[in-house]
């Protein structure tokens, strides 16, 4: 898919020498893109390399061994409780409703019942001061295994956290200049916000999708995408996460054979993806999407929720990432929850779409707007970013952000632990597996007084449980370096590092991935 | 991976660290204390009757099996020894 990109990208500009030449001409940023043709292809293929390490094979037999000895263990508890042994400490049916279809018995609320409860001190920890880089954490105590806590009215102070998603760190017609505001440092002709990252997906996407138009989604795309295809009643098709073969079947047997029964061709195909995945720290491969986008004549929904003002030279996005142009685009999406330390949604694109979308979106019409503080510490933190404000604190702090992330995960990667993920994302997710690691890990860092945010099911599949790292600009190379530490201590004492690759500081040269032939 | 970074200052704390590995591996750690016995005693069990077992048939079941074998290697040599004589 690499050179049809290139090639793409590049043979107009050969041909057509002639007639490019007014357009460059006139629009300046064109000649930019231009310019940079030939060297984007190297700065590209190093953000391919994203390898997904797969575990040894004894590591996925214990853990299957692992959730297999919780599970009998959990309907040894389960039986203990029906027969009236044991108190039942979780929701329950009520006598009355028991003719009814059950509530409590699938395999979730199994797993609630009988694996989170017994561990969930690890989630979820009250603290009392302000999220910044340190903070201070509340001490409970459980006296029957986590299903009550008390409190003990001791504070424990100065836990560093590595699990904050506030890459950047910053705390009427203000809607109007936040619009305008948005549509500026993105690029694009304009914008429109909403107060809730969540509701933007989930409610837009209806709008501009309906029945008899085709959805293609990745595999991992986040829960708002999947509930706004599901909402809009499109037919949803998922291609292989990042996967441009499979991603270019599907379009081709689309466009090809049309609606399922009555081989009408489809109203609109809208390909929606994200700029940086949340569990897993890919990056989405822009260029190429676009170029499939335009060959097929689909649509591109891009969600930059963890990739706006955290990628990027100036902290743009992916597309500043990948030197694509902002008009390729059709409907850019991103929150402002993660750098800019505000809520809310916002999405962007030509003005015709805004336009339409402010009368069309449900967002728009039922939802309240944000609200006036949030506004105006988006526009602060935003103007703060693009320079605006007259400091360059923005600049600093994106450039300490990517620092901080290669650093971060040149360093774990060398300790021997499995990383997911393109080297450039501040989302570093490190794969942990078995379910009593995983809690014995968070346990572990928080005597050393790091907190973390670990992940298992159902927000990751079953086997891959994981701790997800967020490095932000406002950790100094000393705390970094402290928590790398604490890694290297845990994962000798957890036995965690199962990484098999050798890892040498050159990058590799060939492009494995452009090569598979699974779709 | 490098364990032996981890300084165990006598045998009794390596013991202890691998029974710590033995609780995160099988996912007893995160069972109460008295299903974390329920566990044991009967993995304890299993793998005594496992070697009691062995001790008591292994030795005849080798000592068959070589006299198996040697009668039919023994027979060739005899039958070999009487087609040449």
């Amino acid at each position: 898919m690499a050179t049809t990109a290139a090639d793409g990208n590049l043979k107009p500009y050969l041909r057509k020498n002639g007639v490019k030449c007014e357009h460059i001409g006139k629009n300046g940023y064109h000649n930019h893109k231009e310019k940079n043709g030939q060297g984007t292809g190297v700065a590209s293929r190093r953000h391919k390399h994203e390898p997904f390490e797969q575990a040894p094979m004894y590591v996925a037999v214990l853990t299957y061994l692992g959730f297999g000895i919780v599970t009998l263990f959990g309907y040894l508890r389960d039986f203990l409780r029906a027969v009236g042994l044991e108190k039942c400490n979780i929701a329950q049916e009520r006598e009355k409703q028991k003719d009814f279809v059950p509530l409590y018995q699938d395999f979730e609320n199994f797993y609630t019942r009988n694996l989170y409860m017994r561990v969930r001190d690890n989630w979820n920890r009250p603290i009392c001061s302000l999220p910044g880089p340190v903070f201070d954490l509340m001490e409970r105590v459980s006296d029957d295994y986590n299903w009550t806590f008390r409190y003990c009215n001791r504070v424990i102070y100065d836990r560093h956290t590595v699990n904050s998603i506030n890459s950047l760190r910053y705390m009427d017609s203000i809607h109007e200049e936040l619009e305008q505001l948005v549509a500026n440092f993105l690029g694009v002709e304009s914008a429109m916000t909403y107060g809730m990252g969540f509701a933007t997906n989930s409610m837009n996407i209806p709008a501009l999708v309906g029945k008899g138009c085709l959805i293609l989604s990745d595999e991992l795309n986040h829960t708002s995408l999947i509930l706004g295809a599901r909402l809009s009643g499109a037919t949803i098709r998922v291609f292989k996460h990042n996967n441009m073969q499979s991603l270019e079947k599907m379009l081709k047997e689309a466009v090809c054979s049309g609606q399922p029964r009555t081989h009408r061709p489809w109203k609109k195909i809208l390909i929606v993806v994200e700029g940086i995945y949340s569990m897993e720290g890919s990056v989405v491969r822009l260029p190429e999407v676009i170029a499939l986008k335009k060959k097929y004549k689909a649509y591109l929904y891009l969600d930059e929720a963890h990739s706006i003002g955290a990628v990027g030279q100036t902290g743009r996005g992916v597309t500043e990432l990948f030197n694509v142009n902002t008009a390729d685009v059709d409907v850019m999406m991103g929150t402002f929850t993660k750098s800019f330390g505000a809520s809310g949604g916002y999405i962007a694109g030509k003005k015709e779409l805004v336009d339409y979308l402010r009368t069309h979106s449900h967002s728009a019409v039922y939802a309240t707007a944000m609200s006036p503080p949030a506004t105006e510490q988006i526009i602060r933190a935003m103007k703060c970013i693009m320079g605006k404000d007259g400091s360059t604190e923005g600049m600093r702090r994106i450039r300490q952000l990517a620092e901080n992330a290669k650093y971060f995960r040149s360093r774990l990667k060398e300790m021997g632990f499995i990383i997911y993920g393109n080297d450039d994302s501040p989302v570093v997710p490190v794969l942990l597996y078995m379910p009593a690691k995983v809690v014995a890990f968070a346990r572990e860092m928080l005597a050393r007084k790091i907190g973390v945010v670990v992940v298992g099911f159902p927000a990751t599949p079953i086997t891959e449980a994981r701790a997800r790292f967020c490095v932000s600009a406002a950790h100094t190379r000393d705390m970094l370096n402290r928590v790398l530490d604490c890694m290297n201590e845990v994962g000798d004492l957890l036995c965690l590092k199962f990484s098999r690759r050798k890892y040498s500081p050159q990058p590799d040269l060939c492009d494995e991935t452009d090569f598979e032939l699974d779709s | 991976m490098k364990k032996e970074r981890m300084n165990f200052k006598n045998l009794r704390e390596y013991l202890a660290w691998l029974y710590y590995q033995y609780l995160l591996i099988t996912g007893i750690y995160v069972l109460e204390p008295w299903e974390k016995s329920i566990f044991n005693s009967i993995l304890f069990s299993a793998i005594a009757m496992v070697v009691y077992t062995s001790y008591v048939f292994v030795p005849i079941h080798v000592r068959l099996a070589l006299e198996f074998f040697l009668g039919i290697f023994g027979g060739q040599l005899e039958s070999t020894m009487a087609l040449m004589t």
